[in-house]
């Protein structure tokens, strides 16, 4: 245990890939100490108690993202590499539809973890998201004992019997911490949970383990990655905020969407990828109920690749752009934006 | 040396120097002074993260005291200014001292190659022409280390800063910028891109061009912005800097003196605020209350307990939703906040009834058509602006002469189900108050509310007869920003 650290804190010593020259510590004020003399210091930083580290460093995390087909930018994968390292959850922010749930999944299938997902909704309970008791089996339990042992068997006896393991009905959360293998927890939407339900998290989230009054606590055997997806349609506690480390995903920039777009979409051509993606920032600078998302982008480029369509001009964007956007209103504003202030710009 | 074995406190790597601690901890607390909350956990959890990323990976730093400290999307701005300036890049070649400022130059004809004729790429050596020519072709090929390094040397000849002067960054960008006219470039670089092609470009192309060239341009100027800022720095020193470019928050932000700049952040601000209050509102309203006991259904449950009403029944709740009367005083001082607070009103109008609008300034005029019509708020806002009937003799704002207009013309539709809402700073210009108006209002009305956007302590000062008003309201509430006001909709809804 001790030397799987060592050698993985000995890699951060290490400029990441690509990154900038050793003297540049220049940024950081009193440390006239080069980098070299010190990398036998942090070698005997004691280890933080988060067992064995998923990921060498963040730009192996980038790497690994993009193996599996997701582009992450430096901040995300900077912060699933933190999240590895210091055993906290990740609250995940953002627009609906910039791959949220999606970071997730790649992580897990990067990992080679399984995916165990709770989807929230208002009026999730514990017995929905924690543990359930069996009733059924331990009402056929209680009548097998009655019909067995006529003299009557001790209540207690049967008690004891049917609050254990056996009946226990694991939900998602008391399944993702009582896993023996690798897993990804995902708790999805979780603003729509009321500020109540929230609490029932907040063990989870900090102490990895749950409470189950007739049985003791339930600790995990190792840490899951966690992942809280929020589409802030509310204010979380600020319980549950100080126990995560925070990532916004915002829409991507015109680089990275194009990037996206080329991978995701088998057959299109660069020259049209390009033209999607501009045209796509061009129509969120607009003030609109919805801005289009990285998937409805996608959607987009599939849609014009199915037309046969080779670049884009104003009349088919017009007449393609229910695929973008979702309200009335913001159709005809942005149609009437990219017909008219086109029209104004020309010669 | 010897690190202690504790896991709960954490240890800085590198030998902690003094120096990065110190800096960490002004940082802290700088963020804190801007309004962004940073609990102690959270403060450990950031020295805690630090140990786990390679320190001289500057995004790394940044992403991870971002990632532990701001769990608010929109105190990002704010975070990253404080970062810029605690952790702005250092070295000599940013003090203002003469002479060290031939690396901006030697990088700019390293990045040209040897050029013809002179070699020596002293800050001599470029004419004003020069420069603005590698600018425009920087920009054209999107070169972005050149872009830097132009930014560093227009800001080393145009901006004249000097050192120890007491002066904002504010000033030096405008003095840069001026010489450098961004838009004549802009102009030019689309003449190009039309030249360029052999055909005509399209109209979206060329609207595509332009929105590709003013994002550069925009970099170029964030470039700018942040090559003063380091020199400020290193000049003046991060607190004293920090202080000068402190900016609210988007909830913090002055609806009256809000700058245009702040005036977009609050723009961006005000519809995931709304979202959410529209959540909360209408949760409340299917959770909250609990309806009256309906005695007949107890009686009804009560037979199967033997005749003893172990189960009271209630009603089924339903509140009914207020009638929200909206008039709004949009002369310029206080149009800001008109706008703002209707804005908020229309995203929540399913929680109430109906929602009647009316604006003035002198004259008085309903626009709750505008409304209608539209989903888009803008653009009813833009038709408020241009199309409404509110001035009557001067465009100087009279409450009075407003107020009786409109208990003329709209009095007798105030019933017991209206919740008026008055916004304005009540300044009347001297002009007769009529406050009779109000204390008929609040007669008939269910709740009459006053929102003034100025700060308590200017209430009745000068021309402001606020109280006048208030005594016949149901309170007066000081609505200075965003957080104020979503304080007082919550509370109506």
């Amino acid at each position: 245990m001790a030397s799987a650290w060592r050698g993985s804190l000995r890699n951060i010593g290490k400029a990441p890939v690509g990154g900038p020259p050793v003297d540049c510590l220049s940024w950081l004020p009193g440390l006239p100490v080069p980098w070299k003399e010190t990398t036998s210091v942090s070698d005997s930083v004691p280890p933080s108690d988060t067992g064995s580290a998923r990921f060498e460093s963040p730009a192996s995390v980038r790497e690994g993202l993009r193996s599996v087909g997701y582009l992450p930018d430096d901040g995300i994968a900077g912060v699933v590499y933190l999240a590895d390292r210091l055993g906290k959850p990740i609250l995940v922010e953002g627009p609906a539809g910039t791959g949220k749930t999606q970071l997730a999944k790649s992580v897990a299938e990067l990992t080679g973890a399984r995916l165990i997902r709770l989807q929230c909704y208002e009026g999730l309970d514990e017995s929905k998201a924690l543990y359930e008791w069996n009733y059924k089996k331990q009402l056929l339990r209680i009548q097998a004992q009655r019909v067995a042992e006529d003299d009557g068997g001790k209540w207690t006896d049967i008690e004891e019997d049917i609050f254990s393991e056996p009946f226990l009905l694991t939900r998602p959360l008391l399944e993702a911490i009582r896993a023996e293998e690798p897993v990804v927890l995902l708790i999805d939407e979780v603003d729509r949970v009321e500020v109540e339900t929230e609490a029932l998290l907040l063990e989870i989230l900090s102490d990895y383990q749950v409470s189950i009054p007739e049985l003791g606590t339930v600790s995990a055997t190792q840490i899951p990655l966690v992942f809280l997806t929020s589409n802030n349609t509310r204010e979380l506690s600020e319980a549950l905020k100080r126990r995560c480390l925070f990532l916004h995903i915002d829409y991507p920039d015109l680089e990275r969407e194009k990037e996206i777009v080329l991978t995701r979409v088998p057959g299109i051509t660069e020259s049209l990828a390009d033209q999607v993606v501009r045209i796509v920032r061009s129509i969120r600078s607009l003030e609109l109920k919805k801005a289009p998302s990285v998937s409805e982008t996608l959607d987009w480029a599939r849609t014009l690749l199915l037309l046969g369509i080779q670049s884009v001009d104003a009349d088919t964007a017009t007449q393609t752009l229910h695929i973008l956007l979702k309200y009335q209103s913001d159709i005809e504003k942005a149609a009437k934006d990219l017909s008219t202030s086109s029209a104004s710009t020309s010669r | 040396m010897s690190l202690p074995v504790g896991v709960g406190v954490p240890e800085l790597p590198l030998g902690t120097s003094a120096g990065l601690l110190e800096s960490l901890s002004g940082f802290v607390k700088e963020l804190r002074n801007a309004g962004i909350p940073v609990s102690l956990t959270e403060n450990l959890d950031a020295m805690e993260a630090l140990k786990h990323i390679p320190l001289e990976d500057r995004d790394a730093f940044k992403y991870a005291l971002a990632a532990t400290l701001v769990k608010n999307n929109s105190h990002w701005k704010t975070f990253e200014t404080v970062f810029e300036v605690y952790f702005s890049l250092r070295g000599r070649e940013y003090h203002l001292v003469d002479g060290v400022d031939d690396e901006a130059d030697d990088l700019i004809s390293d990045l040209l190659g040897p050029r013809e004729g002179e070699s020596s790429g002293s800050a001599d050596g470029l004419t004003h022409e020069q420069l603005a020519e590698m600018l425009f072709r920087a920009l054209m090929d999107g070169n972005e280390a050149m872009l830097r390094a132009i930014a560093r040397a227009a800001v080393t000849r145009y901006a004249g800063m000097e050192p120890g002067r007491p002066v904002g960054g504010t000033y030096y960008l405008y003095r840069t910028l001026r010489q450098l006219d961004l838009d004549a470039v802009l102009q030019r670089m689309m003449e190009t891109a039309r030249d360029q092609t052999h055909d005509e470009l399209t109209d979206l192309e060329d609207r595509l061009a332009r929105e590709e060239y003013e994002s550069r341009l925009d970099a170029l100027r964030r470039e700018i912005e942040a090559e003063i800022r380091r020199r400020l720095v290193a000049d003046r020193g991060a607190e004293a800097v920090a202080k000068s470019v402190r900016k609210p928050l988007p909830e913090d932000i002055d609806f009256m003196h809000a700058s245009r700049e702040e005036l977009v952040a609050l723009r961006k601000a005000i519809a995931p605020l709304t979202r959410k209050l529209a959540v909360r509102l209408a949760r409340k309203r299917r959770h909250g209350r609990k309806g009256p006991l309906d005695f007949r259904n107890t009686v009804r449950h009560s037979l199967s307990y033997g005749g003893v009403p172990a189960d009271p029944k209630f009603r089924y709740p339903r509140p009914s939703k207020p009638e929200i009367v909206v008039i709004a005083d949009i002369s310029g001082s206080v149009a800001a906040f008109a706008r703002f607070t209707l804005q908020m009103v229309y995203a929540i109008s399913s929680q109430f009834s109906r929602v009647r609008a009316f604006v003035f300034i002198d004259g008085i005029d309903e626009v709750t058509d505008y409304f209608k019509s539209t989903e888009d708020i803008t653009a009813a806002i833009h038709r408020i602006n241009t199309e409404a009937d509110v001035i009557w003799v001067d465009g100087h704002s009279d409450y009075g002469h407003a107020f009786e207009a409109f208990w003329d013309r709209w009095g007798r539709d105030i019933n017991t189900k209206s919740t008026v809402l008055l916004l304005g700073d009540a300044r009347n210009n001297y002009h007769a108050a009529q406050a009779w108006v109000l204390a008929e209002m609040a007669k008939k009305a269910r709740h009459v509310y006053w929102l003034n956007p100025e700060p308590r302590s200017y209430w009745d000062t000068g021309d402001s007869i606020v109280s006048q008003y208030a005594t016949h309201c149901d309170g007066a509430y000081e609505c200075r920003n965003l957080k104020q006001l979503e304080r007082f909709v919550e509370q109506l809804g």
